[in-house]
């Protein structure tokens, strides 16, 4: 989706259109990150239930499968609900360097917030 | 089809057998006098089956407006009606609904605020709403009122004007007084009005869609714009929709209604049923010889501004009645004239008055002295007081 | 809970998206997750104002993947009447598909406060719709304020523990025994502890046709002062200590839905929220004040015990 530049483009009647903010990167917010432990997992679906960003992945065959860090927030409810501890969390400056998974630019999100 | 029928009624009654033959899918109202009878013979309408429509019996005028920008949002058509103190406990809704384009049509039959507590008529209730973004228009009688209703649908739901609107009139001196009025047949009203298409509804599941988003400064401004654009092109869809009913009724209502105006040399400028009383004294000054003329607004919103600009050029004088104050300020129609009159070249003596505040009337030796103040080139820089109980006898009393 | 399998819950899309901008470990938007999770039937929320409502309406992004409308804080429970009734007449015209269910959230704020008319009013009336109260006891969307949601003793902005007073001098309301009073076909009272009770909840809320009320305790971690992680943990001492009775009012009829074994003290729920802390600090401690919260709870508890015999 990309943003309206000027009143004539603006959608009418205060609308937004329905799951749009699936554009919007939350997970530059993170200061800590989860990590996953597959080998640990037993894809009980806890986490997956109590993940207040819907940010944990799971398979077709319905099993935890990864972590999406483009809208995880780094809370650790995963991590605190896990009855296996397979996911640990971990400082978000150690991973700096990742390339981010959805690709886009942050500054079109929070571009008039300077 | 036309078979039109001319009954005894009265403001509101005219209201509701407008409602009936419009058949709204919803209609959620609150009982406040002097609007009562409105939502009371359309709860009857439904009763006996005589309407397709939805009646929300709800605890409060507040949940009066917001169920109906609920079902309006939702796709369906609204009507609601209310007065006064039920006016001003939904101010806070008004410009929400306006925002949500939401097309309701409510019935403003105007009541005094308190305190202290007055069920009469003047417009203190409905003109705190003329910055809500909603279109109001002011009739003079029930027959006006009936015809309005029928336009404000049309007008409110037009995709380029989108814009809820206020049908007001004079409480129980239009309200409750009743009159001879022309009623179309109903499949005339049905074919005129149509029916809704709504462009967003919230109900389609398939497309979905939110309203009431939080908005900051980074849009805020522009979602205005687009409501002000709205309101902008009223005039140029009104203009068509009138003469379309003409074309049923044999009647056309401008957003400013001239009587006698264009070769007149004083003018008075007033709203709704207190015309009445200046157009008979206007036509008594005609026969002595006197050039008197009247402009009833009947747009407040959208303003007929170069109408009256134009019809005011060049006149003598010119007097405008409020019938609420702004206390501290000019008053509302006062301020509108004024504003309006600015662009002219060459300025129009102007003199200001209030009148009829809580339901006092206007007489027609009241609307004779405002001429006669004309004529002699008497102006005062505030605003005068009509029918006021004064302390000096000479100069008040009636 | 009886029909409901996780597998095949995590295959169907969401109602609330990801990329909403509510606080990290926020409670709010996993009760809405839990809660519409095994709805059938499409959905149309409307929202009062709040957290909840600003966080997920961010112009011009939604994260409602259904039908979203915000009219404003005190009327959720009217805005939904004008929705449900404009389906009743658009769904018979064949403009609007049939089945739709339609579902209200509110803070506890727009439901124990200022919207309590708007809800009653709707209740009464009888339409056919669910209202979720998300409970945090207090307004967070203005920083922590009191609501007549927040409990007695606790440490709010607009009552605050100082050095005279105490924090809150007054009970919680208890609204859902208020709401159980308009005698609507389903009323239930839950909190996090266990999700699978807020989904059967909620699905058997809106299954029901007619008014249906679920007040869902969701600790804010800001407000209550705790680890946003820890709020789990959190919402199972709220259950444990009987502080939040979980149970459900099906035709008036009472049932507790969890019987805590063995129950713990109100003080291990207290503790571990900064928002009692003043109750705890050494050398001021209040004991007195835990020991008048216990006693509440012990009475209110024996109350619903009488009604679920009853």
């Amino acid at each position: 989706m990309s943003k309206p530049k000027c009143w004539q483009d603006v959608p009418p009647a205060t609308i937004a259109w329905g799951a749009s903010a699936l554009d919007v990167e939350t997970g530059l917010w993170r200061s800590m990150r989860p990590v996953l432990d597959q080998n640990k997992c037993i894809s009980c679906l806890k986490c997956w239930l109590q993940c207040p960003d819907s940010s944990i992945k799971t398979s077709e065959e319905g099993r935890v499968c990864g972590i999406n860090m483009f809208f995880c927030k780094g809370c650790g409810v995963c991590a605190q609900v896990c009855p296996v501890n397979a996911i640990s969390m971990h400082q978000e400056a150690d991973f700096t360097n990742e390339k981010r998974e959805h690709g886009e630019d942050p500054g079109r999100v929070a571009g008039h917030v300077k | 089809m036309l078979n039109k029928r001319k009954e005894m009624t009265s403001g509101n009654l005219a209201f509701a057998e407008a409602m009936r033959q419009v058949n709204p899918d919803v209609v959620a109202a609150y009982p406040i006098t002097p609007s009562t009878e409105i939502p009371v013979k359309f709860a009857e309408f439904v009763a006996n089956g005589m309407v397709d429509s939805e009646y929300v019996a709800v605890e409060s005028e507040h949940s009066a407006i917001t169920a109906c920008v609920g079902a309006s949002v939702s796709g369906a058509r609204v009507m609601t009606a209310s007065s006064a103190n039920g006016v001003a406990l939904m101010h806070e809704i008004f410009p929400i609904a306006a925002s949500f384009r939401a097309p309701i049509i409510f019935g403003l039959v105007n009541r005094s605020l308190g305190a202290p507590v007055n069920i009469h008529c003047d417009h203190s209730d409905s003109m705190p709403e003329r910055d809500s973004g909603w279109i109001q228009i002011y009739c003079e009688d029930a027959q006006e009122v009936y015809d309005s209703v029928l336009l404000a649908v049309r007008l409110a739901e037009h995709e380029d004007v989108l814009t809820p609107v206020f049908v007001c009139q004079d409480g129980f001196i239009t309200s409750h007084c009743y009159e001879p009025v022309e009623l179309l047949s109903d499949e005339a009203v049905k074919k005129f009005v149509g029916e809704r298409k709504a462009k967003y509804p919230l109900l389609d599941v398939d497309n979905p869609v939110s309203y009431g988003s939080f908005t900051m400064s980074e849009y805020y401004f522009e979602i205005k714009r687009t409501q002000i654009e709205g309101m902008n092109n009223v005039p140029r869809v009104y203009k068509d929709l009138t003469k379309e009913l003409a074309e049923y009724t044999g009647r056309e209502y401008p957003a400013l209604d001239a009587y006698r105006a264009e070769d007149a040399e004083y003018l008075i400028v007033i709203m709704s049923s207190a015309t009445g009383v200046v157009k008979d004294v206007v036509d008594e000054m005609r026969e002595r010889g006197i050039k008197a003329g009247c402009l009833r607004v009947r747009f407040f919103r959208p303003f007929p501004a170069e109408e009256l600009k134009k019809l005011a050029k060049g006149k003598k004088g010119v007097a405008v009645l409020d019938r609420s104050a702004s206390i501290g300020g000019t008053a509302p129609l006062a301020a509108e004239v004024k504003s309006a009159l600015y662009g002219l070249s060459k300025r129009v003596p102007l003199q200001e008055y209030l009148f009829g505040l809580g339901g006092r009337d206007l007489y027609p030796r009241d609307a004779e002295k405002v001429f006669s103040g004309l004529m002699e080139n008497d102006y005062s820089d505030t605003a005068r007081y009509i029918g006021l109980l004064e302390k000096d006898e000479e100069n008040g009393g009636n | 809970m009886a029909g409901i399998d996780l597998k095949e819950l995590t295959k169907k899309q969401n109602p609330l998206t990801e990329g909403h901008r509510m606080c990290p470990g926020c409670g709010a938007p996993t009760a809405v997750r839990q809660a519409l999770m095994a709805v059938e039937d499409p959905v149309v929320v409307v929202g009062a104002t709040g957290c909840l409502e600003v966080s997920t309406t961010v112009y011009p992004y939604s994260a409602w993947r259904v039908p979203f409308m915000h009219v404003a804080f005190e009327n959720a429970g009217a805005g939904i009447s004008g929705v449900e009734a404009a389906h009743r007449v658009l769904s018979r015209k064949g403009v609007a598909r049939e089945k739709i269910k339609f579902v209200a959230f509110g803070g506890d704020g727009g439901t124990y406060d200022i919207g309590l008319q708007s809800l009653s009013g709707a209740l009464e009336r009888g339409h056919d719709f669910t209202y979720i109260c998300y409970n945090n006891q207090g307004y967070m969307n203005t920083g922590a304020q009191r609501s007549s949601a927040t409990p007695i003793s606790a440490n709010a902005t607009t009552s605050p523990a100082g050095s005279v007073i105490p924090g809150k001098l007054q009970r919680a309301k208890n609204l859902t025994e208020i709401v159980t009073a308009h005698d609507i076909p389903y009323v239930a009272q839950t909190t996090l502890h266990d999700p699978m009770d807020l989904i059967a909840k909620v699905k058997r809320a809106v299954e029901t046709p007619g008014p249906a009320f679920v007040n869902v305790l969701v600790p804010c971690p800001l407000f209550w002062k705790i680890d946003s992680a820890d709020q789990m943990k959190v919402c199972k001492l709220a259950a444990e200590s009987r502080f939040w009775p979980v149970y459900e009012v099906t035709e008036g009829k009472h049932v507790l839905s969890y019987k805590p074994k063995n129950p713990v003290p109100l003080e291990d729920f207290l503790r571990v929220q900064g928002r009692y802390s003043h109750l705890f600090k050494k050398g001021r401690e209040r004991m007195d004040l835990v020991a008048q919260g216990q006693a509440d709870v012990d009475r209110e508890w024996e109350r619903l015990l009488k009604k679920c015999a009853g």
